[in-house]
């Protein structure tokens, strides 16, 4: 759908799991959700964050591949791994900086969110962003999301490493990138 | 693009995917073959040069201090050229290269069974003119020529068997 991108707002989130239920009803990965709604902190709070995949516009995920098998389309949209090529080294799900591809090993197969290309590219919205009751996820014109209170950025610092994606993050209207202390977050002792 | 070669060909964007056109096919092709050409080339023109190596005489045993069934550890001609003299019986000797043809390890000599043994792949030598009985090896032991001068064994060149070594 020309014009239109993907906006993902976690402070919406309600964590109804709707996304995660339309998504595996999906024919091309029937059982499998390629979303995922993860609780930020679920002893201190009811928080959730649905994560699709960014689609970077660099992918990490495809980068590492050594099999050649994520591939980029003209569109800007990472691909789920070709089945012929992937040889299920999982060097993607450790590589993806927002953790998105999952590997399934029952399938030796990595599968991840594709934005729905069998819907997204024959003019119709993503199937997450369809069932989406607050509209945290959201797939509409760029004028239709300036009226939201946040603000959305596809610019992510990791460490030294600058990410921009094609799907938008909604975030405070004072951050202009979305910065994220890698080390702090491998931290696991006390704080 | 920048990076390494293989990652222009294999683009993780499907719009930069490539194959090699025909034209970088045929510079392969054209480049390899003259690589080997030359390489050929260089070898004829090697083989043309070579002059037949020459030997020095030197004394490497006294046939009185090896006993009947015993073996001489020298080196000949040069000091990182290990060579075996064996001393079967009466006045029969027989020296050759200790280098297995095969690999190179160190042949050693069995008396009861009259042969020189490699232990890495267990290939026997006659030792009675250096060919082989059994085992990986191609080629004959190289042969050192001996000749006798009362109770010296001087040896004076070396055969390398069949064509050149």
């Amino acid at each position: 759908m020309f014009g239109y991108e993907f906006y993902v707002d976690p402070s919406r989130c309600i964590g109804c799991q709707a996304c995660v239920n339309a998504c595996a009803e999906c024919d091309t990965h029937r059982g499998y959700p390629m979303i995922h709604v993860d609780y930020l902190d679920r002893g201190a709070s009811i928080a959730t964050v649905p994560m699709v995949c960014m689609h970077c516009d660099d992918p990490t995920c495809a980068q590492v591949c050594p099999a050649d098998a994520i591939k980029q389309g003209e569109d800007g949209v990472v691909h789920s791994a070709l089945k012929p090529r992937c040889v299920a080294c999982s060097n993607c799900v450790l590589a993806c900086p927002f953790g998105v591809p999952k590997m399934q090993s029952e399938l030796e197969l990595m599968m991840k969110c594709d934005m729905c290309y069998d819907r997204t590219s024959a003019g119709l919205r993503p199937m997450c962003a369809t069932v989406c009751p607050s509209q945290a996820l959201a797939y509409v014109k760029p004028e239709a999301i300036t009226h939201r209170r946040e603000v959305p950025t596809n610019v992510f610092q990791f460490g030294r490493q600058t990410v921009t994606t094609r799907v938008f993050y909604m975030v405070p209207p004072s951050t202009p990138a979305v910065e994220i202390d890698v080390v702090d977050y491998l931290w696991e002792g006390e704080r | 693009m920048s990076g390494p070669l293989w990652r222009e060909e294999f683009s993780v964007r499907s719009s930069e995917e490539s194959y090699v056109s025909r034209r970088q096919f045929g510079k392969f092709l054209i480049l390899t073959s003259l690589g080997m050409f030359v390489g050929n080339l260089w070898l004829l023109m090697r083989s043309w040069l070579r002059r037949p190596p020459t030997f020095p005489s030197m004394q490497v045993a006294r046939l009185s201090e090896v006993p009947e069934g015993g073996v001489k550890l020298f080196r000949y001609p040069t000091a990182s050229d290990p060579c075996i003299l064996v001393r079967r019986r009466g006045e029969e000797v027989a020296a050759y290269s200790q280098k297995c043809t095969h690999l190179s390890c160190a042949v050693t000599y069995s008396a009861e069974r009259g042969r020189l043994e490699c232990p890495c792949h267990q290939g026997y030598f006659s030792v009675r003119d250096g060919r082989v009985l059994q085992g990986p090896p191609q080629r004959p032991l190289p042969r050192v020529l001996l000749e006798r001068h009362g109770d010296d064994l001087i040896a004076v060149g070396m055969d390398m068997g069949e064509g050149d070594a």
